[in-house]
């Protein structure tokens, strides 16, 4: 194992400038959870137009894989339509679970993460974002927010 | 007779006796800095528990033949060991369970749901362990009773100054932890115990992190619970106990109900088995409490007052390096008044960060809240960095800790 496998610039980078990350007063959809292991919370923010995600945005606080995963996400899933964040939501998590090698140019980014396949209690911190993002989608769609405990 | 000889630790005579301690993390050997999480074993109480499978293996308190009454003598005989332990005046007083968490729920669900009603109050701390808290919020949801809790100062001790207005004749119970598995804290037990003695309320100290680590006397402590947990003390896991004052153990209800817990069983109705049998319902850790003895036995060869005297030693050696190399420590720092868990920050990084670098220089330490979310709370922060030590830990260990701050430093940057 070595640290550069899952320190690597670009999640060092999103956490020290994290990316949208803010509050979105007039969200069509938001939801907050927090990792009761570690206590992680991130809060999620999507701005949605005919069935796609113009604007992605998330607030929180955790650790440098937590927030570079939700920081990268945000960027990833913007201008998207709703299947292809699902769809790109599942591939993220077979990442991460070390089943497919991901591809650098559907990834982006988003493949700076792999190397946590190293670091299985790490994982969890990687999949929050991503959690948050698909709870808010599978909601009823209200601004509210719900607020619900990711399981570890 | 003469003065105690004081005896002070040969921890590297020690560190032979734990086969884990000679393994590798990668390339680099372990240090391991989280016994408040659970205590590495002694070759002595691997070896107890495999031989007691190997060669008396049999159910206790059933069988009529030699293995069943070695292992019920065995089993009993550690029994009698752990009461003499904890200054316990009867090994009946001592009952074995999974641990502290298991002890809590008993006096949780056998005690406090037969005895709390309506206006009655459970007194507990901002320090407690969840295991010290849930517990007691469900006993209170059944009975209608309703929790307190005494505050923190900034530095980690009970705020005693309204103990006053917190321990009424409403309290009917004070549960308390001996030491913080966060901040460290020894709260000063003997005062507390007097002040809810004082009103009427009886007292559980919560040993998990106590027993281990400091010499503990029920008769002197005065305390009527007290909860120990096998797994942090040298023992195997599931093993450990509950010391209750016996006329509370003979007036409590069974907690877990099955064979040998009764005396007689009718169609309707049954009778309950003396105490501590009242309390052991099926097939007990019998392994496990029996190599407990040994790891009593062990803690005993040392002397608790060496096994306290070094981890007060160590500890304020830790503090002392960790406040140089700029970490923010939570807890007092006075180590006469505090137990060897070490929580901090150290500069920016978080203690899930901190810790997969430090794991990469060999050294395993604890990331996260401790089951001590109110005193997380109560500091500001979501999770903490914890050093824990034991009889087995040296200074260079701790030096090594040090030097992979810095490596956090360089990866992070700031």
């Amino acid at each position: 194992m070595a640290l550069d496998d899952i320190y690597k610039e670009v999640i060092l980078d999103h956490y020290k400038r994290p990316r949208n990350k803010r509050e979105m007063p007039d969200a069509d959809r938001s939801c907050s959870k927090n990792n009761p292991l570690c206590g992680d919370e991130i809060t999620v923010f999507v701005h949605e137009e005919d069935g796609k995600l113009l604007d992605v945005s998330f607030v929180g606080q955790g650790c440098s894989i937590s927030q570079s995963s939700a920081s990268m996400m945000t960027e990833a899933v913007a201008g998207r339509t709703l299947e292809d964040v699902e769809a790109l939501a599942v591939e993220v998590r077979a990442m991460l679970s070390g089943d497919i090698e991901p591809d650098e140019d559907e990834f982006g980014e988003l493949v700076a993460l792999k190397g946590v396949v190293k670091y299985p209690i790490r994982v969890k911190c990687a999949v929050l974002g991503w959690d948050v993002l698909q709870e808010a989608l599978e909601g009823d769609g209200s601004a509210e927010g719900s607020s619900s405990h990711a399981v570890a | 007779m003469a003065v105690t000889e004081q005896r002070s630790l040969d921890v590297e005579r020690i560190r032979q006796d734990f086969p884990i301690l000679g393994r590798t993390v990668g390339d680099k050997p372990l240090i391991y800095l989280d016994s408040a999480a659970t205590s590495q074993k002694p070759r002595q109480v691997i070896d107890a528990e495999s031989d007691f499978y190997a060669n008396h293996n049999a159910n206790a308190h059933r069988g009529i033949y030699m293995l069943a009454e070695e292992a019920t003598e065995m089993y009993e005989g550690s029994r009698a060991k752990l009461a003499r332990f904890i200054g316990a005046p009867d090994p009946a007083t001592v009952v074995f369970t999974r641990g502290t968490t298991e002890s809590t729920n008993l006096v949780a669900y056998a005690w406090a749901r037969r005895s709390l009603k309506q206006g009655d109050e459970i007194l507990l701390t901002d320090m407690e362990h969840h295991s010290n808290i849930v517990p007691w919020q469900l006993a209170v949801r059944d009975t209608g009773a309703t929790l307190r809790y005494v505050p923190l100062t900034d530095d980690g001790l009970l705020d005693l100054s309204e103990l006053g207005s917190l321990l009424t004749e409403r309290t009917r119970l004070f549960a308390v932890t001996g030491m913080s598995n966060s901040l460290g804290t020894l709260p000063p037990m003997r005062q507390l115990v007097d002040a809810a003695h004082a009103v009427g309320a009886l007292v559980l100290v919560d040993g998990a992190q106590m027993v281990p680590h400091v010499p503990v006397d029920v008769s002197e402590l005065g305390c009527d619970f007290l909860t120990i947990s096998g797994h942090k003390m040298l023992g195997p896991t599931a093993s450990g106990g509950l010391y209750g004052r016996l006329e509370l153990l003979e007036e409590m209800d069974p907690f877990l109900a099955g064979g040998h817990m009764i005396e007689e069983v009718f169609h309707d109705r049954a009778t309950w088995n003396a105490v501590p049998y009242k309390f052991e319902a099926g097939t007990m850790n019998i392994a496990q409490e029996v190599a407990l003895g040994t790891a009593i036995d062990y803690l005993e060869s040392l002397g608790m007052d060496a096994v306290r005297a070094h981890e007060e030693e160590i500890t304020s050696y830790a503090i002392d390096r960790l406040l140089e190399a700029g970490a923010t420590v939570y807890g007092p720092k006075d180590t006469s008044i505090r137990g060897g868990a070490v929580s901090f920050w150290y500069k920016d990084v978080h203690p899930h960060d901190l810790a997969t670098i430090l794991n990469e220089e060999g050294v395993a330490i604890r990331a996260g809240h401790h089951c001590n979310q109110l005193v997380m709370r109560r500091f500001g922060v979501p999770a903490t960095a914890r050093a824990s030590f034991y009889v087995y830990n040296t200074n260079r260990e701790v030096d090594a800790l040090i030097e992979a701050l810095a490596k956090a430093e360089s990866v992070f940057g700031f």
